[in-house]
């Protein structure tokens, strides 16, 4: 491979007093596309901010083109030809795409007048570098996303940038949006610039980079050639332990009803004949394809669009739902997509959040609230809940991402749901956090708490479910227990159920 | 052609036509030399301080103070000047009133970027405190015996125009200097680094900061030359009017703020032009002249005043643009 461009030696830092990054090297080869991974708060966007010179660094050395640097600024990053692409893109979105790409030439040569045709000339060269063409009178804010990634990056490369660092470039672009800002990457490969590249997406670090560094904790767990990588592998060293081999195990109650047991349960047009159950500490998958019936089963067990024959037990009794108040009552809960990731009010407390749905319960005769009550259940809920806090009034965004998850799913089993129903639980969520999520609800189930997954994801359904039902053209075709099998038994089950029906 | 159809500057300008038209046809007087030179009159102090208003608004922010900032500044010049028997010319008290609404501009700027204070706080706060020093240690009685050049300056004309019944319409020196102020604050604007610096910080103050600009320099730069402007809308103001009255050009900024938003600026920065400006403070005088034309009691003048910006931002939030 082509020398070094920079080269990161034992960078230490901490923020008061606690270590972000611990002895972290990283190298990045002239004209080398690298990967940078890890789950949020893995420390990589710090070591991001060291590189820029935003952060100072506490030890550790940086060599960039040979030269060693004990500190650096913002301008020292810059002059040696190292440019950050945020994920906000940092464009102006009243401002012409000229003066986005040639405001900081301007402010570099501090230059006091602004003359529109230096400006153009210098907008001009900059698109050229990329070889692209966007009308340069036209205003940032009406362009594409996409556009305003490519005029972010044409005006990072404006002063002979040798390292453009891309945080999470990705996030908002389409598929063949994603292809073409690969290709231009390609490109300054070719000009000798090298590429630091940001994501948690695994498909797309397999895809573009040459090598990968892999952060978690603080630390660098892997730092290899791509080829020698999966996805499997890049997972294991963002999360710290192989997702294959788990499995939840259930070990039901044999003196117990099921919590929740359906007979004959149909609903006209969406699905019939439902003999369903769920045992205290049960996972449930049901999977099925688009139009199976299955996000239809779930709506009905939680009474918003009921069914219209059949019978459904609670504890081994029969119950009416007919209106979500009706399933709130006896003691159903759902979490609809997104809904473990969104929903939450980042800028108020922890406690606030979690009794968000339940103050009701907390009211005296006055309806004013017993706060001391409160105070006393949110240190018993971030106990059960192990909310790495001590202070319930900090802000909820004081937390990390998976603490949170477990403040939102506090909220949920806050109700005192017995029966815990998720519709695509990590849909759209990282591979960090979807772990954080899964460990959680096998927390939930060991509990007692019946729980029912609704899902696509083969992988999800294997690691947390102990059961799975397989669900075409609204009926149950198939139940498998998960032990002892991978995702592609399920995906078998799933396609020949699928080619039985069309027969 | 359809360069110049898109900007909000041209619809502006059609609205202004749109109306004047109106006004002409139902009122014969409106295109009357005299009403003309009385519309440009009473549009130069808003004038001056509405480009005041246009830079701390492009930049992110807003200033409430600038009444309470002017009457300040010419105020205690004046009092200051007569108490010396000032004789001289015009410029002194331009120059006086123009350094002391300036560094009152600074003070809020400083709260503004060195504790990052809600510039609406900081400035009512400003506003109030102005007035009250006032009137606790500098004056409150109506001073009427203003220098001799300040009188000067109110008979002073640049074109007279004689009319068809005799009379003779002038058109005041106060339009001169909305001209001077609104040349050097087109070139701040568009021609200079830390002109085009208010437009950065009002999109994104973060972005702003990481391509090297000085976000505090600017804001300090916005609120003192907004100060600045009040000083000189306060010297012109009461000349004038030929008295120096604390209880003048109380609420005048919502009009301010209406001009300016009437111009096309967004009331949340980032996107604002001079000649807007100018557009939206001749559109919102002429209204209010034709008002006047058409009957209709001036009470009303202060629902319209206040609708404006409401409506004008109403269009704006809906109109499906992302910035």
């Amino acid at each position: 491979m082509s020398t070094e461009f920079l080269r990161l030696v034992d960078i230490e830092k901490q923020f008061s007093g606690v270590p972000v990054l611990k002895k972290v090297s990283l190298s990045i080869g002239r004209g080398e596309i690298r990967c940078l991974a890890g789950e949020n708060g893995c420390g990589k966007s710090t070591l991001i901010k060291i590189i820029s010179g935003v952060y100072d660094f506490d030890g550790g050395d940086v060599f960039i083109d040979g030269a060693h640097f004990s500190s650096l600024r913002p301008v020292d990053s810059i002059a040696q030809g190292i440019q950050v692409i945020y994920q906000d893109l940092s464009l102006f979105a009243g401002l012409t795409v000229m003066e986005n790409l040639a405001l900081n030439t301007h402010l570099e040569q501090r230059k006091f007048l602004v003359r529109r045709e230096d400006m153009r000339v210098i907008a001009e060269r900059c698109l050229a570098q990329i070889d692209v063409g966007i009308p340069l009178h036209k205003y940032v804010g009406e362009l594409s996303v996409a556009d305003k990634q490519l005029v972010a990056i044409s005006r990072a490369l404006v002063n002979d940038a040798k390292l453009i660092i891309m945080d999470e470039p990705t996030t908002a672009l389409t598929q063949r949006e994603v292809d073409s800002l690969f290709a231009i990457i390609k490109r300054l490969k070719d000009r000798g610039i090298s590429t630091l590249f940001v994501s948690h997406k695994l498909r797309e670090m397999l895809e573009i980079s040459e090598k990968i560094t892999i952060m978690r904790n603080g630390i660098v767990t892997a730092d290899d050639d791509i080829d020698k990588f999966d996805e499997a592998k890049i997972t294991y060293h963002m999360i710290g332990r192989h997702l294959d081999d788990i499995r939840f195990k259930a070990t039901p109650p044999t003196d117990k009803p099921p919590l929740i047991r359906t007979e004959s349960l149909t609903r006209h047009g969406a699905f019939r004949d439902i003999n369903i159950h769920v045992n205290p500490g049960e996972i449930l998958g049901i999977t099925g394809l688009l139009g199976s019936g299955r996000t239809e089963l779930a709506l009905a067990l939680f009474g918003k669009k009921p069914a219209d024959q059949g019978k459904i037990y609670r504890d081994g009794k029969v119950v009416n739902i007919d209106s979500i108040q009706a399933a709130m009552s006896h003691g159903i809960a759902y979490v609809p997509e997104d809904r473990l990731t969104e929903g939450l009010f980042m800028e108020q407390s922890i406690q606030r959040n979690m009794f968000a749905t339940i103050y009701e319960c907390f009211v005296n005769r006055l309806g004013l609230l017993r706060l001391h009550e409160i105070d006393r259940a949110s240190s018993e809920t971030i106990t059960r809940y192990g909310i790495n806090t001590d202070r319930f009034r900090n802000p909820v965004h004081s937390l990390s991402g998976g603490n949170q998850q477990r403040v939102m799913l506090a909220r949920w089993m806050m109700t005192d749901a017995r029966v815990l129903i998720l519709n695509g639980p990590t849909v759209g969520v990282d591979v960090g956090s979807k772990f954080a999520i899964h460990e959680m609800l096998r927390e939930i189930a060991r509990s007692g708490v019946g729980v029912i997954i609704c899902s696509d994801d083969m992988q999800e359904i294997i690691q947390t479910c102990n059961r799975v039902l397989i669900m075409q053209d609204g009926m149950i075709t198939d139940e498998l227990q998960t032990e002892g099998i991978d995702d592609s038994v399920i995906s078998l089950r799933l396609k020949k159920a699928r080619q039985e029906s069309l027969s | 052609m359809t360069k110049y159809l898109q900007k909000t500057e041209f619809h502006v300008f059609i609205i202004l036509v749109a109306f004047s038209l109106v006004c002409g046809s139902m009122n014969a007087g409106f295109w009357s030399a005299l009403n003309i030179f009385s519309v440009l009159k009473s549009s130069s102090t808003v004038g001056i301080m509405a480009l005041g208003m246009l830079m701390v608004i492009v930049a992110g922010g807003i200033d409430i103070s600038i009444p309470a900032v002017a009457v300040f500044a010419v105020y205690s010049t004046a009092k200051y000047l007569v108490s010396i028997n000032y004789s001289g010319g015009i410029l002194l008290p331009f120059a006086m009133a123009t350094v002391i609404g300036g560094l009152l501009g600074c003070v809020n700027a400083f709260f503004i970027s060195k504790y990052r204070l809600a510039p609406l706080i900081v400035t009512l706060g400003m506003a109030s405190a102005c007035t009250g020093f006032l009137r606790t240690f500098i004056g409150s009685s109506v001073i009427a015996n203003l220098p001799q050049s300040m009188f000067d300056f109110s008979r002073a004309t640049i074109l007279s125009v004689t009319q068809a019944d005799g009379s003779v319409a002038r058109l005041s020196v106060a339009v001169v200097v909305l001209a001077v102020v609104t040349a050097l604050v087109w070139f701040l604007m568009n021609y200079t680094t830390p002109g085009r610096g208010l437009y950065a910080l009002g999109n994104d103050p973060v972005a702003a900061e990481r391509i090297s600009f000085n976000n505090k320099r600017i804001q300090f730069m916005a609120y003192g030359l907004s100060g600045a402007l009040a000083g000189i809308t306060g010297v012109v103001h009461v000349s004038l009017i030929r008295q120096a009255n604390i209880r003048d050009l109380e609420g005048v900024e919502m009009e301010v703020i209406a001009a300016v938003v009437l111009g096309g600026t967004a009331i949340t920065g980032g996107r604002g032009t001079v000649v807007g400006t100018l557009l939206g403070v001749l559109l919102l005088t002429v209204i209010k002249s034709s008002l006047i034309l058409m009957d209709i009691p001036s009470s009303w003048q202060k629902v319209v005043i206040g609708g404006v910006p409401i409506l004008a931002t109403v269009t704006t939030s809906l109109r499906k643009k992302s910035f």
